[in-house]
């Protein structure tokens, strides 16, 4: 049985000019201890299906499925104190960008104690311990001191470090990371994949990857899913994917990437994603 | 953060300097010989005009006056009242407490009521309770505030008789003056029924001054928790699997307090304006009513000392206002 099994998702949202989907139909599936990819471009609805399975998308969202299970639990039918039981527990989730992540109110140690708090019987002074812990294992120098910092006095990977322990906190079953590392600077990116890689293996938790770069893809997914206009257009491993497509869609995204380039120029995608103003 | 509270004393230096320029030339800018107005119809003799040019030192040139002036405030002499004789910081002293009451009273409902009206409306958005708050709000914050004042004196006072007309505490009441609040006052003398008597003469004039801040708090308050609940600080804690409580009380509140703050310190400005209308109207000692009998009686000295003073208590809570803004926003504090 799949840790995370999503058959037939449809979110849609209303609009001025009707019904918009983003995501149509859309079958998903995480064992325990996998590394899934989420590929698409911008609008495809890989976010949007994540934060279905989350609980987080606004009231207004229309969210069907035929099935959404967490560990055998529908999460569709879940009551808002199970669903929170399970959020930040046994799922957790980190978002494109890191600063905003964090409430500037609040020290990065309070942010982190807060979900201990909330899901572990441990005391003040283990809580503390523990928040120590979990910084030194995202690798933050002088933990104990960072602790009574505010995420505007961090930098955005320092921030995205902090995101990811308080997501791994309570050691989760399914971590879900919303392109984590989108927003930082290209040697930052490699230090946050290759900690969420080493967490995702230490834990043995299964990881999703929504991103749109294809080298994150195929340096750390088992399995990839490809998205477009809120649908899946395939479904493989990350071998089968890069060397043999079946679909259009990714081939011409392969074809898309700097390396194949041929003649200097790069190969477009020709397709548009509709928006929520578009659409019909 | 001391560095942060040295900046805003600082700043109140040049602040104070300007309103000194303000409250001294504003009087002297008005066309009209003081000493004439003064006189009124009698008229006053030459000899008899010199001399009073000269007491009040109206002879000098204008920079020599306000030089005099400026002493005299660092002195801690705000000048005499020319209708009473007597000092216009003592007669402030013993106005102020009133309109502090009142004031307080006024603060208070409206940022209890308007801050919980804010977020109820804001996390019941587009809902029939946040179209009839803010729709409330709306017709609070056009109302004047004399017609509402009116208004309400004639349903609850004349009408059903629930509420006293005006003053500050029934006639038959006595009791020794403290601390100046009537509230605190008829408690420390131990009688409770002088205590009731306050809160009813408080209740109208609370409700018609608290009414236009509580209408902007409100409106203040819902934008800035629907800004704040689309952040994804709000998505963070909502995906630790928070309580809605604790995501909308804790984490949401405590962004959108920080333009809230700002707003109610802003209120406070028209609070004492409005608080000249209420209190002229419900016949309260303060110092709104004691302004404006003064400028009808061109009691100069008084218009100008009560400037003065009613802008340094704005000043005050203004300073109040960024200390605390430095507290509840960590991005002030350390920087």
């Amino acid at each position: 049985m799949p840790l995370l099994e999503v058959r037939n998702l449809t979110v849609s949202f209303p609009t001025a000019a009707g019904r918009f989907d983003a995501v149509q139909g859309l079958d998903v599936s995480v064992d325990a201890g996998e590394v899934l990819a989420i590929v698409g471009e911008s609008g495809s609805g890989k976010s949007v299906a994540m934060l279905a399975v989350m609980g987080l998308l606004p009231a207004i969202a229309g969210v069907t499925a035929d099935a959404m299970r967490f560990d055998g639990r529908d999460l569709l039918r879940l009551t808002a104190r199970e669903r929170r039981n399970l959020s930040g527990r046994e799922i957790a989730m980190i978002f494109q960008e890191p600063v905003a992540s964090l409430n500037p109110c609040f020290t990065v140690g309070f942010q982190i104690e807060e979900t201990l708090r909330e899901h572990t019987g441990l005391s003040a002074a283990d809580r503390r311990h523990r928040a120590i812990e979990l910084l030194t294992q995202v690798g933050i120098p002088q933990p104990e001191e960072r602790l009574a910092s505010f995420p505007h006095q961090m930098s955005g990977g320092q921030c995205q470090r902090v995101m990811i322990a308080i997501a791994t906190a309570c050691t989760p079953r399914l971590l879900i990371a919303d392109e984590p590392t989108t927003a930082l600077d290209v040697t930052v990116q490699k230090q946050v994949l290759d900690l969420l890689l080493r967490l995702q293996a230490e834990n043995g938790m299964a990881l999703v990857l929504i991103t749109h770069d294809m080298g994150v893809v195929a340096e750390t997914a088992d399995r990839v899913v490809v998205q477009y206009n809120g649908r899946k257009m395939e479904d493989s491993d990350v071998l089968t994917l890069f060397e043999n497509p079946r679909s259009p869609y990714t081939r011409a995204l392969l074809s898309a990437l700097p390396e194949n380039a041929k003649g200097g120029r790069l190969s477009t995608v020709s397709s548009f994603v509709p928006s929520a103003e578009t659409a019909g | 953060m001391l560095r942060f509270i040295l900046n805003r004393l600082l700043l109140i230096v040049p602040t104070f300097i300007g309103i000194t320029l303000v409250a001294f030339l504003f009087i002297r800018l008005l066309p009209g010989d003081p000493v004439i107005l003064m006189a009124g119809e009698r008229g006053v003799s030459p000899e008899r005009h010199a001399e009073l040019m000269a007491q009040f030192g109206f002879d000098q040139p204008l920079l020599k006056q306000y030089a005099d002036y400026v002493v005299g405030l660092l002195h801690g002499d705000f000048g005499y009242s020319f209708s009473t004789k007597k000092p216009v910081l003592s007669e402030f002293m013993a106005r102020f407490p009133a309109t502090l009451e009142l004031a307080l009273c006024a603060i208070v409902l409206a940022t209890v009521l308007g801050v919980a009206a804010g977020i109820l409306s804001a996390i019941r958005r587009g809902s029939w309770i946040d179209q009839a708050t803010m729709g409330v709000a709306l017709v609070g914050y056009s109302m004047p505030i004399f017609w509402w004042a009116l208004l309400l004196i004639i349903f609850f006072s004349t009408t059903l008789g629930w509420t006293p007309v005006s003053g500050r505490i029934s006639l038959t009441q006595f009791f020794p003056s403290v601390t100046g609040f009537m509230l605190i006052d008829s408690l420390l003398a131990g009688k409770p029924a002088a205590f009731w008597s306050a809160v009813h003469h408080l209740i109208l004039p609370t409700i018609v001054l608290a009414t236009i801040p509580l209408a902007v708090i409100a409106r203040q308050t819902r934008s800035a928790m629907l800004e704040v609940l689309g952040e994804v600080y709000i998505m963070t804690a909502k995906s630790k699997g928070l309580a809605q409580r604790r995501v909308i009380w804790l984490h949401a509140l405590r962004n959108a307090l920080i333009p809230v703050v700002t707003t109610i310190g802003l209120q406070v400005s028209v609070l004492m304006g409005g608080a000249i209308l209420t209190e002229t109207i419900f016949s309260w000692p303060g110092i709104g009513k004691w302004m404006i009998d003064s400028i009808s009686r061109r009691d100069y000295q008084v218009v100008q000392g009560g400037l003065l003073l009613i802008a340094a208590v704005v000043m005050v809570v203004n300073l109040t206002v960024d200390l605390l803004y430095g507290l509840i926003n960590p991005r002030v504090r350390h920087r």
